[in-house]
């Protein structure tokens, strides 16, 4: 059972980055080793652009996600425990529970209607709806690292006469910081490999990568897709690799 | 020598004074009194324990002092001001907490720098505090280490040099010693008094462990649901305990009940249940005559040969050897449990067996009435 759940999960991506490499333009049949899609896709100019698009997001919805995240982390875990604590924490993580489709179609109109009452369009919109979704997942391993971290190091700073913004930026923030580099790190993940709230929120040229490909697919499979999907894959592994040594305990 | 539940003659400059003190955590049912009208006043330069079983108070009364929480009713005076509105980081006292508390993502020399850095002094005497603070712990060569390098009780020590470097007015203890093994503790035991000697600097020491409590402390406060029961010397402490509490957390001892029939200042006279009368030291308030109960320690008793001498007379049920002296378990012909505790003699052999009666002395007025 185990083996088969592991070749029906990492199977098709082992045959998606093999096939990458093919010579020819077949995604059944492999004739020879090749970087050819690879090079077709980084000339691409509509490549360039929705990969510079998807970083864009993905890098804003980053640092304001986990900024975001890190202030309800503390407000969450460093201040006295509330009844109402547990609400915060659904309302919170809410992103992770309602299904996508749901706050996609639900952004979308609402983002409609504030479009027609101001007027205003433009990158925003899409920015804001990647900001929101990620918040939870940057919130996620930042509230984890905060309550693993004793308290009595926040009281042995104030102990030695640190007022409470030194104590936040001695002692609690270097010792939070893997948390939030592990939060900052999925936010960015989850951004650039979104798909269903982009393509319903973004407006008119606002092509991300994710949403490119699945315009390409439409017109059937090329290796050039295998070739994006194959780096995003890279991408991907090479930061939760980095997430899981930063939030592996050092014990 | 008088045990007393209050703290009125106190003698020296004064380094804390705490004034009826309360403490409630929560609220309506879940209401709990942790400390309770306590006041107690702790002088400079006095190595001061705090000693009573987990839940007493004793934890709470050390934390109302750094800062951590705040007193729901009383004073708290710092060499004769209020501190009880002041933050942890504006109070002259440091803490040594009982999981160390090292700040894990510096180095040891790093870590005893911090209070000094947070008060602003210049770099320049930072690293000689630093240096000096290394020396006296003895940890020199290990300034450069990771905390997570360190043993146990390198750790301690180091917990110990950070809190005593910015020279607080008053060191707190909160059972520094509880995660070292018996031998570490025993040594550590020893370091403590050397560095409360050297510095100069009040301790305030909080323990469950009456044995540390006795061995370390210039004065001890016993405590028991959140108020305290005597303060006095380990000698008062465990020679004239003033309740029963006070008796049976510190020491072995035996309960007997008798009758006061005198009194005459600190001492009394009072007539055993065998009809003996021994004589006996009484607590500072005022006993009537009547019915007590009687403390004698183990090692203030001896057994006779003569099965009818003695005050009290009866059976010996066990005798367990302990290499330096031997204890007898008894039962007394009115059934109370007792227990001589005698010192061997080299190749002395012992002619009390078990199951043999024998009659018990008490050494001159060992014998202490109690208030309850």
């Amino acid at each position: 059972m185990a083996v088969f759940s592991i070749v029906l999960l990492y199977g098709p991506l082992i045959v998606m980055a093999f096939f990458s490499f093919n010579e020819s333009r077949s995604v059944t049949l492999f004739t020879g080793f090749s970087w050819t899609w690879y090079q077709q896709a980084a000339g691409n100019e509509r490549v360039q652009e929705a990969a510079l698009l998807s970083l864009q997001i993905a890098l804003v919805a980053t640092i304001v996600a986990t900024t975001v995240a890190t202030m309800a982390g503390l407000a969450t875990t460093r201040t006295k425990s509330f009844k109402a604590l547990p609400v915060v924490y659904a309302i919170i993580n809410q992103p992770l529970m309602v299904p996508e489709i749901v706050t996609a179609v639900g952004t979308l109109v609402f983002f409609g209607i504030i479009k027609q009452v101001t007027g205003v369009y433009g990158l925003g919109y899409l920015m804001l709806a990647h900001i929101v979704f990620c918040i939870p997942f940057a919130y996620m391993p930042i509230r984890a690292r905060l309550e693993d971290m004793d308290l009595t190091y926040e009281h042995a700073a104030a102990d030695l006469y640190a007022t409470p913004w030194l104590a936040f930026k001695r002692v609690t923030f270097p010792l939070m910081l893997p948390g939030i580099l592990a939060g900052a790190m999925l936010s960015f993940v989850i951004s650039l490999d979104d798909v269903i709230i982009s393509l319903l929120v973004a407006g008119p040229g606002e092509t991300t990568l994710p949403i490119w490909m699945i315009g390409q697919l439409r017109r059937g499979l090329t290796p050039e897709v295998n070739a994006i999907s194959t780096v995003l894959l890279g991408v991907t592994v090479l930061v939760v690799s980095l997430v899981f040594l930063l939030t592996i305990r050092k014990r | 020598m008088t045990p007393s539940k209050t703290d009125s003659s106190v003698d020296g400059s004064v380094a804390i004074e705490a004034i009826n003190i309360t403490k409630i955590f929560g609220s309506g049912a879940d209401e709990v009194r942790a400390l309770d009208d306590v006041s107690v006043t702790i002088r400079e330069n006095e190595f001061f324990t705090l000693l009573g079983p987990s839940g007493c108070g004793k934890t709470t009364l050390l934390r109302l002092i750094a800062g951590f929480e705040h007193p729901t009713a009383g004073q708290i005076l710092l060499s004769g001001s209020a501190i009880g509105h002041l933050p942890p980081f504006q109070r002259p006292v440091n803490t040594v907490f009982q999981n160390y508390a090292l700040f894990p993502h510096m180095t040891v020399a790093q870590n005893i720098a911090f209070g000094l850095e947070m008060q602003g002094k210049p770099r320049a005497e930072i690293d000689d505090t630093v240096k000096q603070m290394l020396l006296l712990v003895r940890m020199q060569a290990l300034a450069e280490r990771q905390t997570s390098q360190l043993s146990g009780g390198q750790q301690q020590r180091v917990a110990l040099a950070r809190a005593l470097a910015p020279r607080p007015n008053v060191l707190l203890l909160d059972e520094p010693l509880s995660a070292l093994d018996l031998k570490l503790r025993k040594e550590m035991q020893i370091e403590l008094k050397r560095l409360q000697h050297e510095t100069g600097i009040t301790f305030i020491f909080v323990t469950h462990d009456q044995e540390e409590a006795l061995t370390m402390s210039d004065r001890v406060a016993v405590m028991n649901e959140g108020k305290i029961r005597q303060i006095g010397t380990p000698r008062e402490i465990y020679d004239h305990p003033g309740e029963r509490f006070v008796a049976h957390f510190i020491g072995e001892t035996n309960f007997v009940e008798g009758e006061l029939i005198s009194a005459n200042g600190s001492t009394g006279q009072v007539r055993l249940t065998s009809g003996a009368e021994v004589p006996a030291s009484l607590p500072a308030e005022r006993v009537a005559p009547g019915r007590v109960s009687l403390v004698i320690r183990p090692e203030h008793a001896e057994l006779t040969e003569n099965p009818d001498a003695g005050v009290f007379q009866g059976q010996i049920d066990n005798v367990v050897y302990f290499g330096t002296d031997t204890h007898y378990y008894l039962h007394l012909d009115d059934g109370t449990p007792f227990m001589v505790r005698l010192q061997n003699q080299r190749d002395e052999v012992s002619t009390f067996a078990r199951g043999s009666r024998a009659g018990v002395t008490v050494k001159g007025n060992a014998a202490q009435v109690l208030l309850d």
